[in-house]
């Protein structure tokens, strides 16, 4: 296509490279330095949009972050953006951008017909209907989903990377026009460690587009001047492309960093986009302001733009949008955007000022020039449904209250309105800061604050050049000095700017007053992507909803990606007028973060994939893994799960490692267990208090098991407590419970029992963990060289013996969580692969066999030894588990208290049984079920119950159905040959010999008996051998 | 006091009147001297208990006092997931109550609340995970509430954005999913039923706050509020994270905290997801709202905090964990980020029912999951307070359970607690 | 990302810290001496302060260290040298 509306010269394009791109699949040209709308807007491209619930034809009507209707697709496959504002899109060679609203297309679209029965989809109309049937709320529901959403999400995992950065300075400045520029030089000439983010490619705010001149130059030249001082001070950081998103508690404020949507965008790092966390000393917020729009029936007509959006697609990136334009304004302003259709050689059909007065000095060229300009009228209506053909123009009555007079029309293609400025309050709102209305200047602008920041320039409601430089400046002083750094004044460029001289205020104009109400004349837009009109506020009113947030929310007002950038001050104004209550008393919605969308991919940074939580594994996962083991995600850690050998699946891979650890030797990696070493004078009476049972019995040398409790009374953690030394003690945790616990005990010290002189210090890394388990063991360690005395009399069971073995310096622990005689071996983590190597070469004329995480706990379930976590949840107690025998009576002890509370004394409190299969028959509610008689014989030999079934009493019944427990462990031993289980059951204890019944989820019930949970040798002859 | 009729006619009717006619949802009344009843607290939990103390105990002459705006608080805050599956007797057979009433409110009410049963997805993704799965879905089963456990394949034929590759670093080795849950809009459940309410003769009174909580010796006699002194002898509090504070007022100690609890959304998609998924593993729950949004629940901040703001790496560990579980999603944009305040008991369960003063009720301690509760909430809440003892399906919830030590253990199951 | 000084290492970041709740909780000398329902006000009840709160926090990943801070919990702010 051909760039229509490129003018011949001017513009901040580089016209010496021209990039080619399609729109909907059709070829267009621009220039580097184009956006993909300025770039649209020369190409002649109009519509761009549909909107959200009329799916009203729409074209592009801002040029920055406020754009609600150019909402675009880019890219295809992995690369694919959905949602960006093509206002924000820098063009780039080869794009391909697509509308996402419209079906079939953009120019063509069947849901256009919501339009012509809109009175059907007033505000909240949804609420009122879709009721009945229930079950057809579901099938509208499907096309109400496939009506929204604005692009498409990509289908496959981001090719890209991110990742978050961590910044300190003394000053962030949010905004690089003229204010945040000023004061962020202004602080950087004081010393300050400065950094000014802008979220364009370029930075200067509107001095990209102002016509005025600094100190006789234009302000161009300026801005170059002042960013090569900026570049030449070491510690500014000037970000470009970079938005500052996010103002939270304690001055933390984030910001994007992003280098362009094109595929393969990124830094050298090869990084997409970044995300700055920084902390700043004092933050400057000079984020500028946001154009009003006029509300006027048909006011969203594809060519109804701001003025300063068409000012700017002008100067910046010489465009001119239209050919014969019209001006509707209620201010100065929006006549200098006459001016530049002129110098740009459109012509101006007329000038619509809602002022009697009309402005000051700057018509006067217009004049002129001959431009008609009609004071004290109003544009009534806009015809042109794909593009603007012509506007209604009539004149006010005399109090401005309604409209008088007859209607004129005029031709025109291009209608450039200005309601006033905004100032964006945004993220002085997201710090905690009020806004108060002010009357002179028409609009919000901050107020108290109980951060560290101040607004400059026009987010501050100043919005002269003049006032933009000397706030940034003296804001630029002020935060240096509070940080510390001596400021010395400089001054800011004179201002020359044109027929500024007598400008006359604004006259607020919140909507183009009509004789009846709203609902009567074509929609009045005031949120243009949600399709909200002025009478959709009036019915939310009439409705109730009289509160800013229920209007908001029951009409959709400003919940758009421009998230009411555009549209939420004429909302409010609106609804003020409604409730007859001045503005400053309905106030604004909330300003949430983010102040423009921020990729999840951004705010996730690094952490993602392979990076998202560490992967902790043990010194020997290397020997596991060339022994070809399955892994357990076991918390951070992977442990070996399993080791299959040649052709074994995992059951049989487990009953061959259960059989060797229960008949010749076995061996483990247990490194994971937490350590923790706890010394001082006082560990012995500290650790009394913590743990249940008797520790000053303990001898040095000596091990016991030990739980301790929540104050709740409830089961933590367990472990092995080793007394090493009278002042000197080792613990182990479970896996999982490492960090929990040392926190725990840290805790305790600190808080409750600074007295005690105890020092606790995590050793889970230092140790590596070998578990020698089986009736070769000890024959084994026997054999090799060292200094430790593994004979029965001079290693008993549950004691601890330091000394060297094979060579290492090794801490050995008489323990055993397999009920087989075993020694738990603790090496330096570094030696742990050689000593492992040495054990199992030494092992093999035993047949040693690795085991995994698998095995072992069979091995435990088999001598009904618990695995807190599985077959503990957090509402057991130990009194639950049968361990009366391990609470001291003779002391205080966390949670000891607890559990004497009614409820941990019911009898009827689930107590850990075992559990085995009664027969092979399965049991079924109804007699009909089918069942395989043959083959269920020897099915019950093997089939185990699942983990996690629940106990009932009998099959049957009407839910809800009591039930009596769970299992929580099951698996089947091949020493016993049979399945067993754990399992939680009420008062179970008492029960042992009763027939109970385990529901399947497919309906089967299976009989199990309920029996002691210790399986294989209850008198534990095994582990104590000698 | 007639009410407008809702349906697609009366929007026939009012189109073709230029919507000029609709009456008001619900009347803004001045405050009355004496109430029979004083709700305190506008939200979908209070509106429910004024709407079921009018409909089910006709008690009428009920005022909700309400500080702000209604369903301004964690109603309108929430990503409004309803479902039932919970793991103990006692909450599962509460929330499905919640869950029934859900199924037929939009009718009851006459205002779409928009409940989508479009199944909840919790996703397991370690060994004991899938232990919890296999109990929690069992006792449902047994409670008669749908469940199922379902494996990698059919997650992903039913999730397609989904990873489920085994090589995830938490690699999802099963769901539980409950059919019947969903999402429902939870601005029109305040809304729908504060006119529900008020069509039965309940008084709204917004922008009034209790500054005090009256009595006469152990009785209940009234509130002190910004609008005056109101009286009624029995008061019911249901101000969701502000509880610990109307408890100061009389003299009462809760075992609550309350903290910031955060939620985002993209910008709107076309469909991608149909349904709800939630982890607890990787800390993170989403679904996609009818107007393309993901909807994205993050943990709750771990400082106590009124804020109704938490911290932005809050914010960040739920993008990984969404990320985590839904590669692609990386590209979307977090269109808005919000905060609430959730008062959390030591159980993850609430506590509705008396209190030591005659005629006071307390209603509170929901943490993050109290949304799906809303229709049950007000149900139970409505008979306590009607005869001044608790329901049976609310009688497990009552405050002597922190005395006896009689908790019902959600948090400790394990169970996701949202 | 509140930033908490540690009285030991200064100003950080929250992700440093963990929480530890409500301060001045003492552990009963005798819990044994107490009623259950003594027991549970230590156990369970909080005043969980609107306003100005005593709390613990612990530099977990930093020093390790136990403190008390006392913080607005509306406005985050901290008091400077609280004791």
């Amino acid at each position: 296509m051909k760039q229509v509306n490129r003018l011949p010269e001017g513009g901040r394009i580089d016209r010496a490279r021209p990039l080619t791109f399609s729109f909907n699949g059709r070829t267009c040209r621009g220039y580097a330095g184009d956006t993909l709308a300025s770039a649209l807007l020369a190409n002649g491209i109009r519509m761009v949009g549909r909107s959200f619930k009329y799916h009203r034809p729409r074209g592009i009507m801002g040029i920055g972050v406020e754009e609600p209707n150019a909402i675009v697709q880019t890219g295809a496959g992995a690369d694919t953006i959905p949602g960006l504002r093509a206002t924000e899109v820098e063009l780039y060679d080869g794009l391909a951008a697509a509308t996402t609203r419209g079906w079939p297309c953009v120019n063509f679209d069947l849901l256009a017909v919501n339009d012509f029965c809109a009175r059907l989809l007033g505000a909240g109309f949804y609420y009122k209907t879709f009721m009945a049937p229930r079950f057809l709320w579901r099938w509208y529901e499907h096309y109400l989903r496939r009506a929204s959403g604005l692009g498409t999400s990509p289908q496959m995992p981001d090719p890209d990377s991110y990742e978050h950065v961590n910044a300190h300075c003394d000053v962030l400045v949010a905004g690089g026009g003229p204010a945040g520029l000023m004061a962020a030089l202004a602080a950087a000439k004081c010393g300050a460690r400065v950094i000014i983010a802008d979220e364009q490619g370029e930075f200067g705010g509107s001095l990209l587009y102002d016509t005025a001149r600094l100190n006789g130059n234009p302000a161009a030249e300026w801005l170059r001047k002042v960013l090569q001082e900026l570049a030449r001070c070491p510690e500014v950081t000037l970000l470009s492309r970079s938005t500052v998103f996010g103002y939270y508690d304690h001055n933390f404020l984030t910001i994007l960093e992003r280098y362009g949507d094109n595929p393969g965008a990124q830094d050298a790092g090869g990084v997409r986009q970044r995300e700055w966390r920084v902390r700043a000393g004092r933050v400057i917020l000079a984020q500028g302001s946001h154009e009003r729009p006029l509300v006027f029936p048909n006011n969203d007509r594809p060519g109804v733009m701001l003025a300063s959006a068409v000012s700017g697609y002008i100067h910046r990136y010489a465009v001119c949008p239209g050919r014969r334009g019209v001006i509707f304004t209620n201010n100065d302003g929006a006549y200098r955007t006459a001016l530049d259709l002129v110098s740009a050689g459109a012509s101006v059909a007329a000038i619509i000022d809602c002022r009697v007065e009309g402005a000051g000095a700057i018509a006067e060229p217009l004049r002129r020039s001959g431009v008609e300009i009609y004071q004290g009228c109003v544009i009534a209506d806009v015809t042109g449904r794909k593009s603007v053909r012509s506007v209604e123009v009539v004149p006010l009555s005399a109090d401005a209250g309604t409209p008088a007079g007859t209607a004129i029309n005029l031709d025109c293609d291009l209608v450039a309105m200005s309601g006033g400025w905004n100032p964006a309050v945004h993220l002085h709102s997201q710090a905690g800061g009020g806004n108060l209305w002010d009357e002179a200047r028409n609009c919000f602008v901050p107020g108290a604050t109980r951060q560290e920041h101040v607004s400059v320039g026009a987010c501050n409601g100043s919005f002269s050049l003049d006032a933009c430089l000397q706030e940034g400046n003296q804001a630029g002083l002020d935060a240096a000095r509070a940080c510390g750094f001596e400021a010395s004044p400089f001054s800011t460029p004179g201002i020359n700017q044109d027929l500024t001289g007598d400008a006359r205020p604004l006259q607020p104009l919140w909507r183009v007053p009509l004789p009846r109400s709203p609902h009567r004349y074509p929609k009045q837009f005031v949120d243009y992507q949600n399709d909200t009109t002025v009478a959709d506020l009036h019915q939310a009113v009439s409705e109730g909803f009289r509160n800013v947030e229920h209007v908001k929310r029951y009409t959709a007002l400003g919940f758009g990606t421009d998230q009411g950038k555009l549209g939420n001050i004429n909302g409010m104004a609106l609804l003020a007028e409604c409730l007859g209550k001045p503005i400053a008393d309905v106030g604004t919605t909330t300003f949430r973060p983010p102040y423009t969308a921020v990729t999840f991919g951004a705010c996730a940074g690094a952490d993602v994939g392979t990076l998202y939580e560490p992967v902790r594994k043990t010194a020997l996962h290397d020997w596991h893994e060339a022994a070809g083991a399955e892994f357990e995600v076991v918390g951070q850690w992977l442990r070996p799960w399993y080791y299959p050998g040649p052709g074994e699946d995992m059951r049989s891979a487990v009953n061959r490692e259960c059989l060797a650890a229960r008949g010749s030797l076995a061996i483990m990696d247990a490194s994971t267990l937490g350590k923790i070493e706890v010394q001082g004078p006082d560990a012995p009476a500290f650790l009394e208090r913590i743990y249940t049972h008797n520790v000053a019995g303990m001898k040095p040398g000596r091990c016991a098991y030990g739980v301790m409790l929540g104050e709740d009374g409830m089961v933590m953690d367990d472990g092995v407590m080793a007394r090493l030394g009278e002042q000197h003690f080792y613990l182990t945790t479970t896996t999982g419970g490492a960090a929990r616990v040392l926190g725990w005990l840290e805790q305790w010290l600190q808080t409750e029992w600074p007295d005690l002189q105890v020092y606790l210090t995590s050793v889970t890394e230092r140790w590596s963990t070998i578990v020698l388990a089986g009736p070769d063991s000890r024959k084994l360690l026997q054999g090799m060289d060292g200094d430790v005395d593994f004979s029965q009399a001079g290693f008993p069971f549950m004691a601890v013996r330091s000394g060297s073995l094979a060579g290492f310096t090794v801490r050995v622990f008489r323990v055993s969580f397999s009920g087989e005689l075993a020694f738990e071996i603790n090496v330096e983590s570094d030696f742990a692969p050689s000593l492992w190597q040495t054990l199992t070469e030494a092992g093999e004329r035993y047949g040693i066999t690795p085991y995994g995480t698998e095995t072992m706990h069979v091995l435990r379930a088999e001598k009904g030894f618990v695995i807190v976590g599985q077959d503990t949840d957090g509402s057991v107690s130990p009194l639950d588990l049968g361990m009366h025998w391990l609470l001291s009576k003779d002391k205080d002890f966390l949670g000891k208290r607890s559990l004497a509370r009614p409820d941990c004394q019911r009898p009827d409190r689930k107590q850990l049984v075992g559990l085995l299969i009664e027969d092979g028959r399965e049991v079924s509610p109804r007699p009909s079920f089918r069942r395989k008689p043959e083959s269920s014989h020897n099915k019950h030999l093997t089939e185990i119950l699942p983990e996690g079934a629940q106990l009932v009493e009998q099959p049957g019944g009407v839910p809800p159905i009591p039930k009596l427990g769970h299992v929580s462990s099951s698996y089947y031993s091949a020493c016993l040959g049979r399945p067993i289980a754990l399992a939680l059951v009420s008062n179970g204890r008492a029960r042992k010999g009763d027939v109970i019944h385990a529901a399947l989820r497919d309906g089967r019930y299976i009989r199990v008996r309920i029996v002691s949970p210790v399986f294989y040798d209850p008198k534990a002859e095994r582990q104590h051998a000698s | 006091m007639t009410r407008q009729k809702y349906s697609i006619f009366s929007l026939l009717r009012n189109a073709v009147s230029h919507n000029e006619n609709w009456r008001q949802a619900w009347r803004s009344p001045a405050p009355r001297k004496k109430y029979d009843a004083l709700i305190i607290g506008g939200g979908g939990h209070g509106l429910a208990t004024a709407y079921y103390l009018a409909k089910e105990h006709g008690i009428r002459n009920v005022a909700v006092l309400e500080k702000g705006w209604i369903g301004g608080g964690n109603t309108g805050r929430n990503t409004t997931i309803v479902r039932s599956n919970y793991l103990w007797t006692e909450a599962a057979l509460f929330y499905e109550k919640s869950l029934k009433l859900w199924e037929g409110l939009s009718r009851d009410l006459n205002y779409n609340v928009m409940f989508s049963q479009r199944g909840v997805y919790n996703m397991g993704h370690s060994l004991q995970d899938m232990r919890d799965i296999e109990r929690r879905v069992g006792a449902n089963r047994l409670d008669g509430i749908d469940a199922e456990v379902v494996m990698p394949a059919r997650i992903k034929a039913a999730i397609p954005m989904i990873d489920i590759s085994p090589g995830a670093r938490y690699p999802i080795l099963g769901a539980s999913l409950q059919r019947r849950a969903g999402v429902a809009r939870h601005d029109a459940v305040a809304w729908g039923f504060a006119r529900a309410a008020d069509a039965l003769g309940v008084d709204i009174i917004q922008q009034c706050e209790v500054t005090g909580i009256c009595r006469n010796g152990s009785r209940v006699t009234g509130v002190e509020s910004s609008r005056g002194r109101i009286e009624a002898d029995r008061i019911g509090v249901v101000v969701a994270g502000h509880a610990s504070v109307l408890a100061q007022m009389a003299g009462l100690r809760l075992p609550l905290e309350s903290h910031p609890l955060q939620a985002y959304v993209s910008e709107p998609l076309k469909p991608v997801l149909d349904t709800v998924v939630m982890s607890n593993a990787v800390h993170g729950y989403i679904s996609q709202s009818d107007k393309g949004e993901l909807v994205v629940g993050a943990g709750i901040d771990a400082y106590t905090g009124y804020g109704q703001r938490g911290s932005f790496h809050t914010i960040e560990h739920a993008m990984q964990a969404i990320i985590e579980l839904f590669p692609a999603f990386s590209r979307v944009r977090m269109l808005r980020q919000w905060g609430g305040i959730v008062d959390v008991a030591p159980d993850a369960c609430p506590i509705i029912g008396k209190t030591p003063l005659q005629g006071l009720y307390f209603n509170c301690g929901w943490g993050t999951g109290g949304f799906k509760a809303t229709p049950g909430s007000g149900w139970a809440f409505a008979h306590t307070i009607a005869r001044d003892r608790p329901h049976e399906l609310n009688a497990p919830f009552g405050l002597e359970r922190f005395t006896t030590g009689a908790l019902i253990d959600e948090h400790g199951a394990a169970a996701v607690a949202h | 990302m509140l930033l908490i000084k540690c009285p030991w290492c200064g100003p950080r970041d929250e992700s440093e810290f963990s929480y530890g709740g409500e301060a001045d909780i003492v552990r009963p000398a005798e819990p044994d001496a107490l009623t259950d329902e003594e027991w549970a006000d230590y156990l369970f009840m909080r005043s969980n302060t609107r306003g100005l709160h005593r709390e613990q926090w612990v530099h977990e990943h930093g020093c390790r260290r136990w403190f008390v801070l006392e913080r607005d919990t509306v406005t985050y702010q901290f008091t400077e040298n609280a004791t």
